[in-house]
């Protein structure tokens, strides 16, 4: 016996009005299914394209501590694309392809890793803006409507909690150090501050896949409501670390009980989003390199198996 | 001192006499870990695929701990010594240090010092070159390394003994791993063969420098120190051949049990290879340009 379809929409639509789960095995929209592997595989791009800006700095970080701490926090971007990689694998694309979109440009990711990482300050205004950032865009995926996408958001979020505090004591450190290191922290600052607004994507008015995404609850929270957060969040924060945010109409609005601030440069982030970034070309040129230059290894690797599976197989027989 | 006897009979090592050798001797464990810790993050964001980017880096960040340790010991060992005994390692020690005033510390030590002070084994600073190359290495110097550290946990040297210990565990993990994709790479298909080959023809001449003493170990083995690389060399021949036999590889002409002709060496007593020189001036950069503040 066949179900009619419309007796799954049925279910689906109850099941996301319950807040219950959906699972891969479950009937769901078509539309849904593709909204969703378009977001995971450009969050998992994203982890995985982000591990370049930070990794810039691995050999030179200033210290065994910081060298370790940075390593660390890189692998665990890398295990952050594994999941995502997994969750959108439950959806019925293959890693593979997802890298083969990436490569192609048919899929995006965050054009925060765009912009380059200059100075040993930029690791730590990356763990404090960028991680930051991403924790406001990623706490309310923990209950997003699709099981496995929820479910590895709430190991991610555990860890980017770590990265965003590391990221702030790298630069609590050098605010409190040298003239030299306050200008340093203070210059990346400077350089983060709008890319990391951007993050949270167009204004609502101008957001294409929003509306759709917050029926479905895979969002929750719109664009402006979640910049306004982080806005509120690192306005505050930053008086810790006694630097300047660089908005001239950065203040305190009592009536609002929010912090009122400048204009986006939109005009920039479409250009970064549309490759004209100062390194788009850079990072998928690594990401295509050690793709292509791993491309023996794998192949060697299923070799192997496969060799090893027959010779099993035989000495069985 | 004289050398105490322990209750097997053997004369075991005591400190202050040995003391400036065990110094160096602990710099060079640690330069051996910091390096190829260096070398193999490069990998981080590159690897050939995530899974493996993972595992390289959690070996890097294990043998960066571990270096951590070993700088940790020598800065204490150097900072109780007599003015007489910092003398006799006074060689070592980082010019820049010298103006700051204050102890020694981990990083001055892994930072500031100049090529010519660096102990480590020149295996560790070639580039990490492709895959092949970066795994057999990782096996020469995790299987060389799990020997060495299983003589160190039975030394009387208690700070020493105990690194060893906790280390091992590590290692351990890491000779399984490097052995794993030897012989992945060695059975899997032509080109990865090949390539294994030309890294063994590669690496193979750095491997003898394992397995001579320093002038700084040779001191302790006088005493009765109770690790002796040269002790090692047969279990480690047998590990690596056991790997190359699964793997079909065959050993370059001279190498294997009758040894090459020719080992390049010096790593282990400050001469290194033109590579060495831009591994520093990278991972040093920003100690130098900034002396002496905290990060
Ligand atoms: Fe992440
Ligand atoms: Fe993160």
């Amino acid at each position: 016996m066949r179900m009619p379809v419309l007796n799954a929409e049925t279910i689906f639509d109850d099941k996301i009005n319950a807040e219950i789960r959906i699972e891969p095995k479950d009937w769901m929209p078509e539309k849904y299914r593709q909204t969703l592997i378009r977001q995971i595989s450009q969050h998992a791009h994203s982890e995985i394209v982000g591990m370049l800006p930070e990794g810039n700095w691995i050999t030179r970080a200033p210290s065994l501590k910081r060298k370790q701490i940075l390593l660390a926090k890189v692998q665990d971007e890398a295990g952050h694309g594994l999941y995502l990689y997994s969750a959108a694998e439950t959806l019925g694309i293959s890693r593979d392809e997802m890298i083969e979109q990436l490569h192609s440009g048919k899929a995006k990711y965050s054009s925060i890793f765009n912009y380059p990482t200059l100075t040993w300050a930029d690791i730590g205004a990356i763990g404090w803006l960028v991680d930051g950032a991403a924790i406001m865009n990623q706490v309310p995926l923990c209950r997003a409507s699709y099981g496995p996408y929820s479910r590895a958001m709430i190991r991610v979020c555990k860890e980017e909690s770590f990265h965003q505090r590391q990221g702030f004591e790298i630069l609590l450190v050098l605010c409190q150090g040298t003239e030299d290191q306050k200008k340093m922290a203070q210059d990346a600052l400077n350089r983060w501050w709008w890319p990391s607004l951007m993050m949270f994507g167009p204004h609502d008015s101008d957001s294409m896949h929003s509306e759709q995404s917050m029926k479905w609850k895979i969002k929750r929270f719109s664009n402006d409501e979640l910049r306004q957060r982080f806005v509120d969040m690192i306005a505050e924060q930053a008086k810790v670390l006694d630097l300047t945010l660089p908005d001239a109409d950065l203040k305190w609005n009592e009536v609002r009980s929010h912090y009122d601030f400048g204009k986006i440069n939109w005009e920039e982030f479409w250009n970064v989003v549309n490759g004209n970034g100062p390194c788009n070309k850079q990072r998928l040129e690594a990401r295509k390199n050690a793709w292509n230059d791993g491309a023996w290894v794998r192949e060697a690797a299923a070799a192997h198996a496969e060799k090893r599976a027959i010779r099993n197989t035989v000495k069985v027989a | 001192m004289t050398d105490a006897q322990n209750s097997t009979g053997l004369s075991i090592f005591s400190p202050p006499e040995g003391a400036p050798a065990l110094f160096s001797y602990t710099l060079h464990l640690a330069d051996t870990a910091l390096i190829l810790g260096q070398r193999n993050s490069e990998w981080c964001g590159h690897g050939p695929v995530l899974e493996q980017d993972i595992a390289i880096t959690n070996i890097s960040l294990d043998l960066l701990g571990q270096s951590r340790n070993f700088y940790q010991y020598a800065a204490a060992l150097y900072n109780d010594f007599s003015t007489q005994e910092k003398e006799q390692v006074n060689h070592y020690i980082p010019r820049l240090w010298k103006a700051y005033n204050r102890e020694i510390n981990e990083d001055d030590l892994a930072f500031l010092r100049d090529e010519n002070q660096y102990l480590n084994l020149l295996l560790t600073e070639l580039p990490k070159g492709d895959w092949a190359q970066t795994i057999l290495r990782e096996l020469f110097i995790s299987a060389f390394q799990f020997y060495q550290y299983s003589q160190l946990q039975n030394i009387s040297d208690a700070a020493l003994a105990a690194i060893a210990e906790k280390s091992i565990k590590e290692v351990t993990y890491h000779v399984r791993w490097s052995s794993e994709w030897v012989i992945r790479l060695g059975d899997g298909t032509a080109e990865s063969n090949r390539r294994l080959q030309q890294a063994l023809t590669e690496l193979w001449p750095y491997t003898g420098e394992l397995f001579i003493p320093a002038s700084y170990e040779m001191q302790l083995i006088k005493k009765g120190f109770g690790t002796d690389v040269r002790s090692i060399k047969n279990n480690w021949l047998k590990k690596v051949e056991a790997v190359f036999t699964e793997a079909t590889l065959s050993f370059p002409s001279g190498g294997g049990r009758e040894g090459a002709s020719w080992y390049q060496q010096g790593g282990k007593e400050g001469q290194h290879t033109e590579y060495m020189g831009y591994l520093l001036a990278e991972m040093q950069y920003l100690q130098k340009t900034f002396p002496n503040v905290v990060w």
